[in-house]
């Protein structure tokens, strides 16, 4: 569904992405690992037209991402984002922050887009912080509010940067409850994450990125048991073996 | 001090068209120097290069002019160049031009200072920039705003005195004529001093409360 070719960017002279190569299929819950810097976020941001790309192609269901092009809009329609630090509108309740994009880009009617929102939240176990604003939920809540709000775009896939690296430990659960869930109703998903045990279990397949290349990828329990590369072993061994 | 007072209730008809006045060419250009000030705002942080910088040029232009010259300009070139303008018109205009220019500055600021999570928030729902500005920038740049912007509003309310020199009846003028006439430069200047700050006191609470009031509300 999602499809990288060949796709490389730069930010000036610095080339961040080096002709990735990579296939996403429908359903599928794919993580993007590796060390800080590597490019995950970038890539990330490629596809759904946060960031423009030099080379190459990515497609979604056969249909280009081109930040440049005035069409961009739609891709972000169709491809929804969850951010590490959350960044909700801290203006609008967790239900305004919701109802935000059906309302107002898809322009769906009130009554339903209130009631499918309301439904949503529930979903993420906030039904009762419907009139909460931002600031007086904590981290773990913005972020499933965020998602719910991903959610609400009916979204063909939902991309994650790091949703749980912003989050104190006792309320990274709950988040990785939410996508759990999301990956067993089939959402199709790209999540950057450092959650190693959280990518075996849930995720179908790896890409590890070091130095803007996919250095390996592969199902996930096979890639993060026995990697093959020694850069796969370093990092894997670094992440789960802090000091 | 009760001859004070006598004078004063004498002078203060007089005076008091002259605040009427002064009040009129302040919410007038107040509203010319903010809508122009928010297209300038607009304009700059477009990203649009053809309107970024013409805009910046004006801008940079006009603020590096003093005010009365702007007015001079304004009042004396216009009719030159076959627009004729009142010294009221002229003056409002000359206000409201010079302190968009101010203002425009402070909204520029306001709305850059809008976190960039947010932007890429709304563009990750789809939203176009004139939507994500009305929806999600701009009601977050306002309360950015709000102090320097009712700070301008004091300035301009201040700078409405230089009208004076075009000849406009506003406060400042009507105490001229009225010192010039009575030679009672004393009361007549503390009396016009009295009434700028019956104007910009309650302007300044005001707005004090208001930011106490949007603080809390988050
Ligand atoms: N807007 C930008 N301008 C210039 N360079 C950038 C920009 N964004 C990212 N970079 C550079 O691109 C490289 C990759 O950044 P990226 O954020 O994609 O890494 P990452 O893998 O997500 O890292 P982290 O785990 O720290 O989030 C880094 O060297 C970074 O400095
Ligand atoms: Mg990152």
């Amino acid at each position: 569904m999602i499809i990288f070719d060949d796709v490389h960017k730069s930010f000036g002279l610095h080339e961040v992405l080096k002709g990735i190569n990579a296939e996403i299929a429908k359903g599928q819950v794919v993580c993007l690992i590796g060390p800080s810097g590597s490019g995950k976020s970038t890539l990330l941001r490629c596809v759904n037209g946060l960031e423009n790309y030099q080379r190459g192609r990515i497609s979604i269901d056969g249909t280009v991402v081109d930040a440049a092009s005035p069409q961009v809009h739609t891709i972000c329609t169709r491809v929804s984002m969850v951010f590490q630090r959350f960044n909700l509108f801290p203006h609008r309740t967790a239900l305004e922050n919701v109802m935000e994009g059906p309302l107002y880009v898809l322009k769906e009617n009130r009554k339903q887009v209130r009631e499918r929102a309301m439904a949503l939240l529930n979903r993420v176990g906030l039904a009762d912080k419907t009139n909460a604003y931002p600031a007086s939920l904590s981290g773990g809540q913005q972020q499933r509010v965020a998602i719910a709000r991903a959610l609400a775009m009916r979204p063909q896939a939902i991309l994650f940067d790091e949703p749980t690296s912003a989050l104190d430990p006792e309320m990274v659960g709950e988040v990785l409850q939410v996508m759990r869930a999301l990956a067993d109703e089939n959402m199709t998903m790209l999540v950057v994450t450092h959650e190693i045990q959280f990518a075996r279990e849930v995720s179908d397949s790896v890409l590890f990125l070091d130095g803007g290349r996919i250095v390996e990828q592969g199902p996930a329990k096979e890639l993060l048991r026995h990697p093959k590369h020694e850069r796969t072993k370093d990092f894997l061994h670094r992440v789960m073996h802090p000091v | 001090m009760t001859k004070f007072i006598a004078h004063a209730t004498e002078y203060l008809p007089l005076l008091l068209n002259g605040v009427w006045l002064t009040v009129m060419i302040t919410l007038f250009a107040l509203c010319l120097a903010t809508a122009l000030g928010l297209v300038w705002a607009l304009f700059r942080t477009s990203g649009i290069w053809s309107l970024a910088v013409p805009t910046r040029l004006l801008v940079d232009f006009v603020r590096g002019i003093p005010l009365l010259v702007v007015l001079f300009y304004i009042y004396f070139v216009a009719p030159d160049i076959g627009i004729n303008l009142t010294a009221l018109q002229a003056g409002t205009i000359g206000l409201g031009l010079a302190h968009s220019c101010y203002l425009g500055e402070t909204f520029r600021a306001g709305i850059e200072a809008v976190d960039t999570g947010q932007i890429e928030a709304a563009k990750s729902i789809g939203m176009k920039r004139p939507l994500m500005m009305r929806r999600v920038v701009l009601p977050q740049a306002f309360k950015i705003i709000l102090p320097p912007y009712a700070n301008n509003m004091v300035m301009l309310l201040k700078d409405s005195s230089l009208v004076s020199v075009i000849s406009v009846q506003e406060l400042t003028m009507q105490g001229k004529m009225l010192a010039s006439s009575t030679f009672d430069n004393m009361t007549v200047f503390t009396l016009v001093a009295l009434l700028y700050l019956c104007l910009t006191v309650p302007l300044n609470l005001l707005m004090r409360k208001m930011e106490i009031y949007l603080g809390a509300a988050g």
